[in-house]
């Protein structure tokens, strides 16, 4: 037991956490975007690959990291221009148009990869996002190692709380909560539903591309097939133990994180010589079953979720 | 825009709009091709060659549509009542398990090929059962449940492969044991590597339609699928079909992997499905749901990922272009479903 | 005194869906101050007419001028901003949002910023209309006539000088209903101009100066209020060519049903059952009054077996129920024509043939699993023949059928039974006339008298007055989920059976 509470408060453990949060929480966030317009986005785990790859070969072009950043944003926008263009004026089915933009992303993603390095056996690396350094904060024992981050992760922070600011103080978060509980009363106050659910779609895209670019960006220095492994399927559980609130959504995925950070450092003490590694890589699936459980009867699902919309019919 | 629906759509539509989803799959694949440097109409040559120039290219074609009519099958009957089952990889898993642990010397004789494919189907539909139940009581999304199963039983599977089930003599790979030669499936006729599980599989397709066509319970699963609410007030057992459902789906799901293991690799690795169980999903949408059309859209899928490893060695064309022409295809065909019952109008 | 401007012009509007002509060359004006009615039977062309004014629909001729200025075709936001607002019928409320921000959706920037001034322009409001309403509750939780209220004011707040309401009383008591005439007569005071769409002849009578009456998508009249009266309206509106049928008076019979002290817990706004107790006897028709969102459907879901009580209990011909499932209220000889015939009534995709044996499939139509497809069809034949379903045939899809000849199959498919006895013993009728034409309603209704007189018990739950006081034999009524003491028919007047509707009547009893 002491083990784990000589992890728990150990700087670099929390600095893990951060870390390891940080794409998480753009993806959930971008995510929650989408369904609280009422458009359940599953291209989420194809667009971070493609968001993953994008940045990191613009960057290894010759690209600013942040140049990077941008098309990867730019090509999630993309395919969330796809998956809204067909799930919400042409309102097919979301899961189905869901899954397909995650097959299409990511062998997207794993065909330009093998076209532009075809012979390649261990991909290029990049020079990733680098900790920020910053006045007084760093000079803190503690905090200011658990706070030494990238740009990107204080980005990701600052985009939960734009979301949340959006969503609760201005006229757009309001019409953005209406159109995923009632269209019907979005159109009649002479607003576009296309025009909202389609923009939630495609920024809530660009959001989640981001949270792939992180994983080369910023966490690793390279791409690898198979790297997002699963990351998007957390995030949609996460906006549901979030409730569809940004707040709890980012608390959420935070609580995830240190939970991974925890299975990484258990690993390595006892506890992981004597169970399987297997478990511990599981326990993120794990629990996110256990949180879709946990929360299924609390929280206020958006009424309209995946329910299209078309005018003609009321 | 507005959607509007069309009463009585002409042959013209119901049969052009799909063609031209074909199309346009095709031009995709000429554009990419265009891409990595080859010639485009030489490409789509290379790939219709690849899957069905030569009898040791269709009999691999066939091998490779066998898993993909069971998960295909498995997707469509699960669909069809709106139960959204993404989890046939882990079930297909499932069942690749179950075959092992019975084919490697637990039973022998003659028993052991159907008491393993019964058993096996009895693992995947319990596999499935859990994600069902959660929905039916709780209300727990199935989709978002099925698909982190699937992470958790690829991990499970490498742990059985590193640990319990590891071949001893395997040299350090993770590989179970082979199974025992009365635990195999026989090839059709000697000599050609096509196993029953091929005929095995368009049995099964029949048996679903026929399920789906002539039984009691075919109807509860179409109008639930259709309407759970008018299917409860009619007085059907909503949830019990659902599970049924389920079992069902998770049990032919498991037969892909059973199949996989007793006809073709004759062992458990972990590279055993290539992502069965996802193209299964695209192989019951192309079929419209359709369990005699997932005999026809698995052949066609599989010749497209045949196909194109085939053109891939000769073109230099990356072979991943098959999973782009497949998302491709479904995301066109649902479309092109869609506008063969509605129009477009303005205003 | 001199004609106040003319406000609103609708031009030889035209619209046509396939073979139907929606409106034909509808004309109406509209003056500063005054009430007009659009009058008319389900399916004349009301909401058509206003879909069009609105932008939804492109007309396929005609004009649109409001306060003198040509309004631009199938842009929703044009009316709005010219000031013309409606308040639809189904109202177009986000549950999940305050009174406040439902009315401030759509009126700001997007991207501005800032509450503003509008909290108290929406206080300033309610006082001036008399429309009192908390701005912070939020809109899940209120009455349906509260909400109707907050519809009323998110038109006044855009500035409307404008009002369409669409058949706005359907959800009210007839005291809110007074309650909303005498807002919007303080409204025309107020220089507002009112169309009130509506096919009710005395609210009409009431609130309107002037009427314009559709029918089959033309108009076929426009006359003053006080220059006529209800009956010649009555026959402008139908034609005349019909009468409803009344049911005579007849000795009941014994018990089949009874409801004895149920009730079921609240949902949200909608009130559970309170201990209701309900005889449902043969050969006798039972109305249940109300506004709906009373209970009824909750005492539905009881009788056709959807839910259970909380507390209290169901007996079948002398014999507590036990297990309770609508399978087991069917083969119990348990008819039901649903409230909703569109979404639990039938399957859209599926034929005719399918949608016969929904409910029969096992009992009737199988054998050890199998289906007996060609026994199916002979039932669908039958049930098109028998109740004059018009349709191509038995595979033709039933979302492509009319509401009334839909209603006829599921009249047909009710009327031949269960399994255990052939024909039902009891008919759960709700709402089985709402939408239709009048040639259907005189049909179903003549049908629902018919199975009485063979001695069925029959419960019909309607919110038309009309159609209860003119069928039932005996008359409950039910507010906020009491059922009233039953009422032999002729005992009771409309507005009488008002005070109960309203609430009123139970508070005396109770008292007394």
């Amino acid at each position: 037991m002491s083990e784990i509470v000589d992890i728990l408060i150990s700087a670099s453990f929390w600095a893990a956490v951060i870390r390891i949060a940080s794409p998480l929480i753009l993806a959930t966030m971008g995510e929650l975007i989408c369904e609280r317009a009422g458009v359940l986005n599953l291209g989420i785990e194809g667009i971070m690959v493609i968001g993953a790859f994008t940045g990191w070969m613009a960057v290894w072009q010759g690209l600013p990291l942040w140049g990077g950043v941008a098309v990867a944003m730019g090509a999630g926008m993309l395919f969330g221009l796809l998956q809204s263009t067909l799930t919400v004026p042409f309102g097919l089915s979301q899961h189905v148009v869901g899954l397909g933009v995650t097959l299409l992303a990511s062998s997207t993603a794993s065909f330009a990869y093998r076209l532009m390095l075809p012979e390649v056996t261990s991909p290029p690396k990049i020079e990733p996002f680098r900790p920020l350094d910053i006045p007084l904060l760093s000079a803190l024992p503690w905090a200011g190692e658990a706070l030494s981050q990238t740009a990107l992760t204080w980005a990701a922070f600052a985009v939960a709380g734009a979301v949340a600011w959006t969503l609760y103080r201005t006229p757009l978060g309001l019409a953005l909560r209406a159109v995923g509980e009632n269209p019907a009363a979005v159109e009649a106050q002479g607003l576009s539903v296309t025009g909202l659910r389609m923009g939630a779609v495609i920024v809530g895209s660009g959001l989640m591309a981001v949270g792939g670019a992180f994983l080369t960006l910023s966490a690793f220095s390279s791409f690898f097939f198979g790297m997002v492994n699963g990351r998007g399927w957390i995030c949609v559980a996460l906006v549901v133990f979030g409730g569809w609130k940004p707040g709890k959504a980012l608390l959420g995925a935070i609580l995830f994180a240190a939970f991974d950070a925890l299975q990484i450092r258990l690993q390595q003490t006892e506890l992981g010589a004597v169970l399987p590694y297997q478990l511990f890589l599981a326990l993120p699936f794990i629990l996110s079953i256990l949180a879709l459980i946990l929360m299924s009867r609390r929280a206020e699902v958006p009424a309209a979720l995946m329910v299209p919309y078309n005018k003609g019919e009321r | 825009m507005r959607l509007e629906p069309v009463a009585n759509p002409s042959t013209a539509r119901r049969l052009g709009l799909p063609a031209l989803a074909i199309a346009a799959t095709m031009v995709v694949a000429m554009g990419l091709a265009l891409l990595a440097g080859a010639s485009p109409l030489a490409t789509l040559g290379q790939i219709a060659v690849g899957a069905l120039g030569s009898k040791l290219a269709i009999l691999e074609t066939l091998n490779r549509a066998t898993p993909l009519i069971f998960t295909g099958l498995a997707v469509a009957v699960a669909f069809r009542a709106k139960l959204w089952n993404i989890g046939a990889e882990a079930q297909l898993y499932a069942g690749a398990i179950v075959t092992v642990l019975l084919g490697t010397g637990a039973l022998g004789g003659p028993l052991v090929l159907p008491v393993s494919a019964l058993v096996a189907m009895l693992a995947g539909a319990a596999l499935l059962l859990g994600p069902v139940l959660l929905k039916t009581r709780l209300g727990v999304d199935e989709v978002v449940t099925t698909l982190l199963l699937n992470f958790i039983m690829l991990l499970f599977v490498s742990y059985l492969l590193e640990g319990p089930m590891k071949d001893p003599m395997g040299m350090g790979w993770p590989k179970s044991q082979a199974l025992i030669p009365e635990a195999r499936l026989p090839r059709i006729v000697d000599g050609l590597r096509l196993h029953w599980g091929f005929a095995l599989a368009i049995l099964a397709a029949i048996g679903v339609w026929v399920i789906q066509t002539r039984t009691a319970l075919g109807f509860e699963i179409r109008a639930v699928g259709q309407s759970p609410e008018a299917a409860r007030f009619a007085g059907m057992p909503v949830n019990a079909v659902l599970v049924k459902t389920a079992l069902l789906s998770g049990g032919l799901a498991a037969l892909a992997g059973w199949s996989e293991v007793a006809g073709l690799k004759g062992l458990l690795s972990q590279d055993l499905s290539p992502g069965f169980g996802y193209t299964g999903i695209i192989v019951a949408m192309l079929a419209l749901l359709h369990p005699l059309g997932v005999v026809v859209t698995a052949v066609f899928v599989a010749g497209i990922f045949v196909g194109s490893d085939a053109m891939s060695r000769a073109a230099g064309v990356p072979t991943y272009i098959a999973d782009m022409l497949t998302a491709v295809a479904l995301l066109c065909m649902v479309l092109a479903i869609l506008l063969t019952k509605v129009r477009v109008v303005r205003g | 005194m001199p004609e106040a401007e003319i406000v609103l012009r609708l031009d030889r509007i035209s619209k046509r869906f396939g073979a139907l002509k929606a409106n034909d060359a509808v004309s109406l004006t509209l003056r500063r101050g005054e009430v007009v009615a659009l009058l008319g039977e389900n399916g004349a062309g009301k909401t058509t007419l206003m879909n069009v004014l609105f932008g939804h629909y492109l007309a396929d001729a005609g004009t649109i001028e409001v306060f003198g200025q040509p309004l631009a075709p199938g842009n929703p936001r044009a009316a709005l901003a010219a000031g013309v607002g409606m308040v639809h019928q189904h109202f177009a409320l986000a549950g999940n949002l305050t009174v406040l921000e439902n009315i401030r959706l759509g009126t700001e920037r997007l991207w501005a910023r800032g509450v503003g001034a509008a909290r108290e322009k929406v206080e300033r409001l309610s006082r001036d209309f008399g429309l009192s309403v908390h701005p912070d509750a939020r809109v899940g939780r209120l009455s349906v006539g509260e909400r109707q209220r907050v519809e009323i004011l998110k038109a006044l707040y855009r500035d409307a000088r404008i009002l369409i309401l669409d058949e706005p009383t359907a959800v009210l008591t007839p005291q809110e209903a007074e309650a909303l005439f005498a807002t919007l007569r303080r409204a025309t005071g107020l220089g507002l101009s009112v169309i009130f769409i509506s096919h009710k002849l005395h609210e009409v009578m009431a609130i309107a100066d002037r009427c314009v009456v559709l029918r089959h998508g033309r108009v076929v009249g426009a006359v003053d209020t006080h220059a006529t009266d209800r009956g010649a309206l009555a026959a402008l509106m139908v034609g005349g060519e019909l009468s409803l049928p009344r049911a005579e008076a007849r000795a009941a019979g014994a018990v089949l049903m009874r409801v004895d002290g149920v009730s079921t817990p609240d949902r949200g706004a909608v009130p559970g059952l309170k201990a209701v107790t309900l005889d449902l006897r043969a050969g006798q028709i039972t109305g249940l009054a109300g506004v709906s969102g009373n209970g009824q459907a909750a005492l539905a879901e009881i009788i056709g077996g959807l839910a259970r009580p909380a507390s209290g209990r169901l007996t079948l011909r002398d014999r507590p129920v036990r297990d309770w499932s609508p399978g087991i209220a069917l083969a119990q000889g348990i008819a039901r024509i649903p409230e909703d015939r569109h979404h639990q009534g039938t399957i859209g995709d599926f034929d005719l043939t399918e949608n016969a044996v929904l409910e029969t499939y096992r009992s009737r139509f199988s054998r050890r699993g199998w289906m007996n497809w060609r026994a199916a069809r002979r039932f669908a034949e039958a049930i098109i023949k028998g109740y004059d379903v018009r349709c191509p045939g038995p595979e033709t899809r039933i979302r492509l059928l009319s509401g009334g000849n839909m209603q006829k199959l599921i009249l047909g498919r009710a009327l031949a039974g269960g399994s255990i006895r052939e024909a039902p013993e009891i008919i759960l009728a709700n709402q089985p006339v709402r939408g239709l034409d009048v040639g259907a309603i005189a049909y179903v209704q003549s049908q629902l008298i018919a199975a009485r007189d063979r001695g069925t018990a029959v419960l019909l739950i309607s919110e038309d007055l009309d159609e209860i006081m003119g069928l039932s034999d005996i008359i409950h009524v039910m507010s906020q989920g009491r059922l009233s003491p039953g009422f032999a028919r002729g005992t009771m007047t409309a507005p009488e059976l008002g005070l109960w509707m309203a609430g009123q009547k139970f508070e005396s009893a109770h008292a007394a």
